[in-house]
């Protein structure tokens, strides 16, 4: 029977895997994007799993938010990167250097 | 292995396949659509736990929302993938280490952990016998009034940061303008002749 491990198994997965894109694409922003995208999947399903085997449903309405904040981060995050794009052409990590930091 | 175990683990490889090569892929067109993949398998998943709305609102926002973006800057951006991939291979090593190093912390968290002691008695919304959107909806629009209006906000403040970021005054083409267009005479537009046989102007 499947229960909360299993669930609780897939979601470390695919944080892992979120983090591991995060490493693995060092210089290419687009994938750096999609893999806070998929970090961000990962606490959803945990939150959905929790709200599921306690028959909680608050679970679910934190993933509504948490839905949210991701759909208003990636629309900033490319906003801003369309815009660096425009300035610098190109969209290299090591490049965004404006500010001397 | 009974049906419901067997769309399990379909839906979790898929997912995990999807998440995987979503960051190996070395065509950022074909990484978003193993994104895709992997947020329909993840709505697959939150089906089979009994959260129908997440799981719409999962394909729509994400797969026709955000994928849809990623893919619409990764088309309009004149970019070079391939020297921007070239140096995957020198990271792999600290990525796979960091990355099983992560796993195994969650596996040992995972391993000791346990609900406490009255768990059952401290749920805050349980779903009682009404479907998931109905109870969802009861909780969001009364219990949780002022952080749905707020998440809506956040949704305005991303929109206006985003139309300001890419908005760009281009003076080299002709634009359309209102006022000129309010102010404009139809008396004054034009002119009437009354041209003779024969005579012309």
């Amino acid at each position: 029977m499947i229960g909360l491990e299993q669930y609780l198994t897939v979601a470390a997965a695919l944080f892992v895997i979120g983090i591991f894109g995060l490493f693995l694409n060092r210089k290419n922003v687009i994938i750096l994007l999609m893999s806070i995208e998929l970090m961000l999947l990962s606490v959803n399903i945990n939150f959905v799993a929790f709200s599921h085997f306690l028959n909680d449903l608050v679970g679910q309405v934190f993933t509504l938010f948490v839905l949210t904040v991701a759909a208003a981060e990636a629309a900033i995050g490319l906003a801003i990167l369309v815009c660096f794009f425009r300035n610098r052409g190109t969209i290299d990590v090591e490049d965004v250097n404006v500010m001397k930091g | 292995m009974t049906a419901a175990a067997f769309a399990f683990y379909a839906f979790a490889l898929t997912t995990l396949v999807g998440g995987l090569f979503t960051v190996l892929s070395r065509n950022p067109v074909h990484s978003v659509l193993w994104l895709i993949l992997a947020f329909l398998s993840s709505a697959g998943l939150f089906v089979m736990l009994g959260a129908e709305f997440v799981a719409m609102l999962l394909m729509i926002v994400y797969v026709g929302a955000v994928a849809v973006l990623f893919l619409f800057v990764v088309m309009m951006l004149d970019i070079d993938f391939a020297e921007l991939k070239a140096e995957m291979a020198k990271y792999m090593p600290l990525a796979l280490l960091i990355g099983i190093i992560i796993l195994m912390q969650l596996f040992m968290a995972f391993g000791v952990w346990n609900f406490s002691d009255g768990a059952a008695e401290r749920v805050a919304a349980p779903q009682g016998d009404v479907q998931n959107a109905v109870a969802l909806g009861q909780l969001v629009y009364d219990k949780y009034l002022m952080l749905f209006q707020l998440a809506g906000l956040i949704l305005l403040v991303a929109m206006i940061g985003a139309i300001v970021l890419t908005m760009r005054h281009r003076s080299d083409i002709k634009r359309q303008s209102p006022i000129a267009q309010m102010m404009r005479d139809p008396a004054k537009a034009m002119e009437l002749k009354d041209v003779k046989p024969g005579q012309g102007l």
